[in-house]
């Protein structure tokens, strides 16, 4: 059987790539320490020593549009391309390619459909910052097979939060019943509060350090009870016009099962966002 | 009113490093040409399937041909498509790093919760 060997949640922000690469005049005074914090939350992902990368992300409006949106969505392909002419124009993202892992994939539709969860599926899928961003971060080298999974957290109507974690909880369930012996290491990224396009946008912090406060809480020990009790379609635009994506945190936690402490958690307050990380090791034991 | 409308204008404009130039030079005639070439094409559809009853209002068309962000929050169009397409027209015009993002959160300061609808 499959080893589910590390659950990793985090935050995916665009502009890591450009200002770790940043020399001199052009490097942001933040730059060293998010470096050093994104080297210890990549030994993480090391140390759990993968074969293959579960990728939870969102397509931003690249490949997915408005005339037939999925809600939940896997990608089975034996290369994904990676990044968009308008994130190379705006974050400064490289252009990438990844090799897929068709045998998960298609082992999670077919499980997942089953499930109950009317999963699509794309055959030939390019994927965007919300899943490159990861990789740099925790696998620059990007030499593991991928499996991506998309979600909708950005164009209404949305899947309601808890069918978020359903979602994770199903995904942790098939990947460790997956009879194959590779260890798997399932990462997700979404938001804290965020405000794109709006007023509150681009400020100091996030726009919404009381809510960063307490989904980072939540987040570290997986406490779905009091998340899903604070946060519905609705309540989410309060922090921030773009924090629908914290359900992927909540797809995560789901991942990590509720009120499982995270084994690792760091957090970072920079301009505009807040940047937060976690890991979770299922199999402590099988940690290298 | 057609939110989609508005956001596929903004989403087929930002993904075409010729047509974001087009735009920022000339924004009247670029919404123009493309209301009248482009508004009905179907993304992953031949050119003659495309769709025959897809306009702009006047409020839109006004917005989207005056570069007016401002009045494309309050018509409802999607924030994200918006900004990423308005930092690649106008960012470049400014010598301090996100001064365009702040000045652009400054033109819609007036707004309080809840935004307009978004949805589509």
């Amino acid at each position: 059987m499959a080893t589910v060997a590390a659950v990793i949640a985090s935050t995916h922000h665009p502009f890591y790539y450009r200002a770790s690469n940043a020399t001199g005049a052009d490097r942001p005074p933040f730059a060293d320490e998010w470096v050093t914090k994104i080297g210890a939350f990549r030994d993480t992902l090391t140390k759990a020593n993968p074969d293959v990368l579960v990728m939870v992300g969102s397509d931003h409006f690249h490949q997915l549009w408005l005339d037939n949106m999925p809600q939940f969505l896997i990608g089975k392909a034996p290369f994904y391309d990676g990044n968009f002419y308008n994130e190379e124009r705006e974050f400064g993202l490289p252009r990438m390619l990844l090799r897929g892992h068709e045998e998960l994939s298609a082992y999670l539709l077919r499980q997942g459909i089953d499930a109950g969860f009317d999963l699509a599926f794309s055959n030939e899928l390019r994927i965007d910052h919300s899943i490159t961003c990861p990789l740099i971060t925790l696998r620059p080298e990007a030499d593991l097979p991928i499996v991506p999974v998309y979600t909708n957290i950005f164009a209404p109507p949305m899947p309601q939060p808890r069918r978020f974690v359903e979602l994770g909880k199903a995904i942790r369930e098939l990947v460790e019943a997956w009879p194959v012996d590779l260890r798997v290491a399932i990462i997700g990224t979404g938001h804290l509060s965020l405000e794109l396009g709006g007023p509150r946008q681009f400020g100091p912090h996030g726009p919404d350090p009381e809510f960063d406060r307490k989904a980072v809480g939540w987040i570290a020990s997986a406490d779905l009870e009091s998340a899903l009790a604070e946060v519905t379609l609705d309540s989410l635009w309060q922090p921030g016009n773009a924090t629908h994506g914290f359900m992927d945190f909540l797809l995560m936690m789901g991942v990590a099962g509720a009120g499982v402490k995270a084994d690792y958690t760091d957090t970072l307050d920079l301009f505009h966002t807040m940047e937060a990380y976690f890991t979770w090791y299922p199999k402590a034991v099988d940690a290298q | 009113m057609s939110k989609y409308l508005i956001n596929k204008f903004l989403y087929t404009i930002d993904r075409d490093p010729d047509l974001v130039q087009r735009y920022r030079e000339d924004p009247h005639g670029t919404v123009t040409w493309w209301e009248a070439e482009q508004a009905g094409v179907i993304l992953n559809c031949p050119r003659a399937e495309r769709s025959t009853w897809l306009t702009f209002t006047d409020a839109e068309r006004s917005a989207l041909a005056s570069h007016d962000y401002p009045a494309l929050f309050e018509l409802g169009a999607h924030s994200f498509l918006t900004l990423t397409l308005f930092i690649a027209l106008f960012e470049r015009d400014y010598a301090e790093p996100l001064a365009f993002q702040r000045e652009y959160a400054a033109r819609l300061a007036h707004w309080s919760l809840p935004y307009p609808d978004i949805s589509t």
